[in-house]
């Protein structure tokens, strides 16, 4: 129980922010309607995928000078999980942007530039798979992850807002603070943060164990 | 001061081999003017000034990958030990940062003038803040590519992992620049340019910052 009460809270929280997603009631928005459910499926991805490459980039840092195998292995496989979580979070928004915008890609600025921040982390594996040897591969993937960590921290966050974005909290669109202004919606919103963000690092973890023991296997 | 000092020769270093062989101006020179040529010879004419002003970020990104990436990945194994054992790492990558900059300075405004001259039918009003965002984007594609070139050099796999690897880091500098210059396109009042100016001086300090900080673990083999 002690070691396992936060995955059970982690599926709690993820049942119910499905099922009181779709329940309990939202405000009215022109234009939005019931598609701004979408935010409890939607803004989690993204939280869970920003905490799993922090880890990753803490692995980077760490294993830059203990040079131990096991860091190494945990910032790829926190990188590998994140990169699940900044695909489903990709296909959410582009299945609502087809609701709300009338296409699934319009080229809107925080897509784009949501995708190039993914296309970093495919460039980190490929760099991964491009190097042989191992030590050397785990010293120069972690400098580049920490290299790349700013870069996406700028991408995602900052030069979003110097374009004009028809997405949500982006060029005068309403962001979230305005939706809930009778905090229903943070009933569900919050929760369904928290348990995101604990199944991804569940993810992490199996993974973490599923790999160290193919290494395991190898070695011997 | 010690610091400095090695920067000094060290650059000094860089351009005298440079200039004995002038490969790499003259060979990136000929990319840059050739490239432009053919632009000219598939576009005929350009007329949208827009299309102008990306073409031209196109073509001086190429340009810039095949010239700055040459830092590192062109020098032999002994060189670099050589160079090692001489001058301490954050010696090595200001300098080459710094010499990478002025050539791409250099470059940049021969090709900004080939181009304008290739294809005449427009300048930017506003040449002085255009000018500007030549000089920031040489600055900024000489210290991003200096790092992922010695990432890339390290790898052991030239120039493809070069690209791929440069490519995500380099698009949210390059969109910022095509702002920049578009804005001087299209002849727009400086304050309307700060934001931008600001955000790229910002990314380069980041940039230049983390690399100083990584380099010493990425040399040490």
């Amino acid at each position: 129980m002690k070691k396992t009460w936060w995955k059970i809270l982690a599926s709690v929280l993820v049942v119910y922010t499905a099922i009181a997603g779709l329940l309990l009631g939202v405000p009215r928005l022109a234009i939005l309607n019931e598609t701004i459910r979408n935010l409890y499926f939607h803004v989690p991805m993204w939280f869970a995928m920003i905490v799993l490459f922090s880890i990753s980039v803490f692995y980077s840092i760490k294993s830059l000078s203990t040079k131990s195998e096991i860091d190494d292995i945990k910032a790829v496989e926190s990188v590998n999980a994140g990169i699940i979580f900044g695909l489903l979070g990709l296909v959410t928004g582009a299945i609502w942007a087809k609701y709300t915008w009338g296409q699934f890609w319009s080229f809107d600025p925080k897509q784009n530039f949501a995708a190039i921040s993914v296309l970093l982390y495919f460039a980190y594996l490929i760099l991964r798979n491009a190097i042989d040897e191992e030590q050397k591969r785990a010293k120069i993937s972690a400098i580049y992850n920490i290299f790349a960590f700013p870069m996406m921290v700028v991408l995602l966050f900052v030069l979003p807002r110097l374009k004009d974005s028809l997405h949500p909290g982006n060029g005068g669109n309403p962001g979230f603070n305005s939706y809930d202004l009778d905090s229903r919606m943070r009933m569900v919103f919050y929760p369904a943060c928290l348990g995101w963000i604990l199944i991804g690092y569940w993810v992490y973890t199996i993974r973490f164990r599923i790999r160290s023991i193919e290494n395991k296997q190898q070695h011997n | 001061m010690q610091l400095a000092k090695e920067v000094k020769y060290l650059i000094h270093k860089e351009v005298l081999l440079e200039w004995r062989s002038k490969y790499t101006i003259n060979g990136v020179l000929l990319y840059v003017v050739s490239t432009i040529f053919t632009c000219y010879l598939s576009f005929v004419s350009l007329g949208d000034k827009l299309t102008w002003n990306a073409l031209f970020w196109i073509i001086m990104l190429f340009a810039s990958i095949n010239g700055v990436s040459k830092s590192f990945l062109q020098e032999t194994k002994g060189q670099q030990l050589y160079s090692y054992i001489l001058a301490s790492p954050a010696a090595i990558l200001i300098s080459k940062t710094v010499y990478n900059t002025l050539l791409m300075l250099v470059l940049t405004t021969i090709a900004l003038g080939f181009y304008t001259l290739v294809f005449d039918s427009f300048t930017p009003p506003d040449l002085m803040m255009y000018y500007i965002a030549v000089v920031l984007g040489s600055i900024s594609f000489s210290t991003v590519f200096t790092m992922v070139s010695a990432i890339a050099s390290k790898a052991g796999n030239g120039g493809m992992l070069m690209a791929i690897l440069s490519f995500p880091i380099i698009i949210p500098v390059l969109i910022l620049l095509i702002k920049l210059a578009k804005n001087a396109v299209d002849g727009l009042p400086w304050e309307n340019s700060y934001d931008e100016i600001a955000m790229l001086l910002v990314v380069n300090v980041l940039v230049v910052a983390t690399s100083l900080l990584l380099f010493p673990y990425l040399w040490r083999d």
